[in-house]
């Protein structure tokens, strides 16, 4: 599982990255996931619907991740513009 | 005789050295300044020109195959909306008949998103919402183009009333233009068209008129 999260000026960075079958690789996911949240990110996985469609999951906990999703993006929390 | 020249010519040297002193210390600063290595980061041109590259990739691999077409060709994406009521324009009713019409958003970049009834291309609200990361890892707080497309996109599909109530809500016409709207669903019915059109059929298929 990766984590990537989109950056002004430079696009999306790999933070973080491990098997979820380890539980030291998944210690260490669970941790940044905290740490972006906590940095005020959202953080969504892409996946594909039953009907075939491409659609995000948010997800405001670890364990609310599929186990085989293959990556989280995090992204600055919506903000209301002028 | 000698020791005269010889004062004579250190006269000459001393007056000649103030007047040539100051340039000679100009020049050996300007010299040092040339070359010496200034701290910092340089401006890099070329950055947001990649960081848009990287963008454009990450939402192709995430979004269908039909909505990257849409970005790549019209600029922007079309999300259906997944709410059982169409969002509720501010002057009409509950009761209004249009409330429970099937109603989509167009996602352009770095603009509000629009909400409209793609039977009647009566366009609904304005939302305005944005994605600022207020590290500004580059001095700016803007994601790339294709990020905040993606950003929206996956907000919108994955807690799309989240989204809506955390942005303001304006009438159409505020921040984008409603002929350009209007233009874009017209090129999107060509585009959509067009894609039917070479999609190839399966056999016995019969194509539309």
């Amino acid at each position: 599982m990766k984590f990537l999260r989109m950056k002004p000026g430079h696009g999306e960075v790999l933070i973080a990255e491990g098997d979820v079958e380890l539980a030291e690789d998944e210690e260490l996911l669970i941790e940044e996931f905290r740490r972006q949240l906590d940095l005020g990110m959202w953080a969504a996985g892409p996946e594909r619907t039953s009907a075939g469609r491409r659609e995000a999951r948010m997800v405001k906990a670890f364990e609310e991740i599929p186990r085989d999703a293959e990556r989280v993006i995090f992204f600055p929390r919506a903000a209301g513009g002028a | 005789m000698l020791l005269a020249i010889i004062a004579i010519g250190v006269v000459i040297v001393a007056l000649l050295w103030d007047l040539v002193l100051p340039s000679v210390k100009t020049a050996v600063a300007r010299h040092r300044a040339r070359r010496a290595i200034i701290p910092g980061a340089s401006y890099d041109p070329g950055r947001e020109r990649r960081a848009e590259q990287r963008a454009r990739q990450l939402l192709k691999s995430c979004v269908d195959d039909e909505e990257w077409g849409m970005y790549r060709d019209l600029g922007f994406i079309r999300v259906w909306g997944a709410m059982a009521r169409a969002p509720r324009r501010g002057r009409l009713g509950s009761d209004d008949p249009r409330a429970g019409a099937p109603y989509a958003y167009l996602i352009y970049p770095h603009k509000p998103i629009v909400a409209y009834l793609p039977q009647t291309r009566e366009l609904l609200n304005e939302y305005c919402v944005e994605f600022p990361d207020e590290t500004r890892p580059y001095g700016s707080a803007l994601l790339p183009d294709s990020d905040d497309v993606l950003a929206k996109w996956m907000a919108l599909t994955g807690d799309e009333r989240r989204l809506i109530s955390t942005a303001n809500m304006h009438l159409p016409g505020r921040q984008v233009d409603p002929k350009q709207v209007r233009r874009d669903l017209w090129r999107l019915g060509q585009w959509e068209r067009e894609r039917l059109r070479r999609t190839p059929q399966a056999p016995g298929e019969v194509a539309a008129p």
